[in-house]
């Protein structure tokens, strides 16, 4: 089948400043798929192109097999946004906001009228129907953004950080709502710094950095070939840890901060000996992506 | 589920200036005090105090010459109000074009929904304005209609211009150059509240080639019932302002929206 997006070599630069460098990436239909990496990796522009919202430098983006940008609103059409920042219409209630927003996609009001009842329904809002956006929470404003990108059934739902900033609950929910949209046959492209969401949500996924894919993959598949199965975070004085770890085999052992962490595929021998030092406390925990994308990505700052 | 109703996309600049139009609804009550509180004012307290001066002097009364100076100027400033203040919300804080631009529509639909919005709301403005004057006894025949659609022209042909200035703005403050460099000599010079054949030659000559002169000739032979001269190069004038300031306003706002 046809993947949705079909990115070749696809460059982008802001002046000197290369954002994109000849990143490859190709998204087949009906999956859930997460794009990952640092701030400044490339990830908004990389969405950004493939909507055809920014001229690009190099490359082949198509969507929906259009190229872009010259399909830009046809393939518009079918694709439903959540971007980063609210952008909800702070003029207009909860409904005005999506009656207002699928006269965009030349939507009648009398055709979306059942849509938007729905919608409400889906995202739990059908009882804030009339408030105002300035009277909505945090969470409340990006349930009805992400009802806002399903007003004209797309196909394709692009979701930058969703759930940034957002409590448990919150996220939970929106977690079990982009499930369902995935069993409905929707394709999901998400970017996200949350980890733990990528593994729960994504059926696969790529890290990108400097703009260029680093890795792709399913988050297991990922786990396994980067890091060892299990981790021990050992907390504590740096020298009283690491002297206590010296004599450690079959363990690879990275210092960061003030943190050991142990990667090994059997911890037990480790844990016996860490059981002798009351002074340290240690975490036993299976590897996760985060270990993959900081070993891939590496632990400097970026802004 | 169905697939998309298929979109009907020649109507997406009337999508945006729907959009606007619901909130101007929302604003009814506040906008009508305006409309017809502001040229109340204006038409009271100047043109009877002035006009107890002034008339006799004019082929017209005062009060008339006022109110059409008004009307062309009121326009102009309705239009450019809402095309730096208004558009600049929606494009910077709001951020409602990054919302509008993930669905369908283009820039080129945002800019022309704004525009005829812009002018919309100046035809608005302008219709309180000759209630109140016909009320005050200042408009002469049913002719004076016609000034609606022209208020419309000189609507689109300010927003236009004023949405160089918004597309360049990095806050509002930017705005205040535009209106007391640009927009305040226009209304004090051209004709608004005195004959400009009051003015030396070369200023009237300087005039000539600025817009709102036009919009002032066009309008006041409307509201006193006289011939209306030089249509056509008054309206070309206009026209000519309203295409160019698009023009540059539609590139540098692709390069500012487009990143």
């Amino acid at each position: 089948m046809e993947p949705v997006v079909d990115i070749r070599g696809l460059t982008k630069r802001f002046g000197e400043r290369e954002v994109l460098r000849g990143l490859d990436l190709t998204v087949p239909a009906g999956i859930c798929f997460g794009v990952l990496g640092p701030n400044g990796a490339g990830k908004t522009t990389t969405l950004r192109a493939l909507l055809g919202l920014t001229p690009v430098s190099g490359g082949e983006v198509r969507v929906f097999g259009e190229v872009m940008p010259a399909a830009g609103r046809a393939v518009r059409a079918r694709c439903g946004v959540v971007p980063q920042a609210d952008n909800l219409d702070p003029d207009f209630t909860v409904i005005e906001n999506l009656q207002v927003y699928a006269r965009y996609f030349g939507l009648a009001d009398a055709a979306v009228a059942e849509r938007i009842r729905e919608l409400l329904a889906f995202v739990e809002l059908t009882d804030r129907a009339d408030a105002p956006i300035a009277t909505l929470s945090g969470g409340m404003k990006r349930r009805l953004t992400m009802a806002r990108a399903l007003i004209n059934r797309p196909e394709l739902i692009i979701l930058d950080e969703p759930t940034t900033g957002l409590d448990p609950q919150v996220r939970r929910m929106i977690w079990a709502r982009l499930r369902a949209l995935r069993e409905e046959g929707r394709t999901l492209l998400l970017t996200t710094h949350y980890m733990d969401e990528a593994e729960r949500l994504c059926d696969e996924l790529v890290i990108i950095d400097h703009g260029k894919i680093l890795e792709r993959g399913t988050p297991r598949e990922l786990i396994r070939k980067h890091i060892e199965s299990e981790v021990l975070e050992v907390r504590g004085k740096v020298e009283q840890a690491s002297a206590a770890l010296a004599g450690a085999k079959d363990a690879r052992i990275e210092l960061i901060g003030d943190i050991h962490y142990c990667y090994t595929r059997d911890a037990r021998a480790l844990m016996a000996t860490l059981e002798q030092h009351h002074e340290l406390t240690f975490l036993h925990r299976p590897a996760s992506l985060e270990d993959v994308f900081l070993k891939l990505t590496g632990h400097e700052l970026r802004d | 589920m169905p697939t998309t109703t298929r979109p009907r996309f020649r109507h997406a600049a009337f999508a945006v200036w729907a959009r606007n139009m619901l909130v101007l609804r929302k604003m009814l009550w506040s906008s009508l005090v305006i409309n017809f509180g502001e040229p109340l004012l204006y038409l009271v307290g100047l043109g009877f105090g002035l006009g107890m001066y002034i008339g006799g002097q004019m082929d017209m009364p005062y009060l008339t010459f006022l109110a059409s100076g008004i009307l062309a100027s009121s326009a102009m400033n309705t239009a450019t109000f809402e095309a730096l203040f208004g558009v600049f919300t929606r494009m910077v804080p709001q951020k409602s074009y990054d919302a509008m631009l993930a669905s369908p529509l283009q820039i080129a639909d945002i800019l022309v929904g704004e525009i005829l919005y812009c002018a919309t709301k100046s035809v608005i403005h302008g219709s309180g304005i000759l209630v109140v004057a016909a009320l005050l006894g200042a408009v002469t025949g049913w002719q004076a209609l016609w000034v609606l659609p022209l208020l419309f022209l000189v609507g689109l042909s300010f927003a236009s211009l004023a949405l160089i200035m918004t597309a360049l703005a990095g806050s509002y403050a930017f705005f205040s150059y535009y209106t007391t460099l640009v927009m305040m000599p226009l209304m004090l010079l051209s004709g608004v509240f005195y004959p400009i054949t009051a003015l030396p030659v070369l200023v009237q000559n300087i005039l000539y080639g600025l817009p709102l002169i036009h919009a002032v000739q066009l309008v006041r032979p409307l509201m006193a019932g006289l011939p209306v001269t030089d249509v056509a190069l008054h309206l070309a004038v206009l026209v000519a302002y309203g295409v160019v300031g698009y023009l540059i306003a539609i590139r540098l706002i692709h390069k500012r929206l487009s990143i």
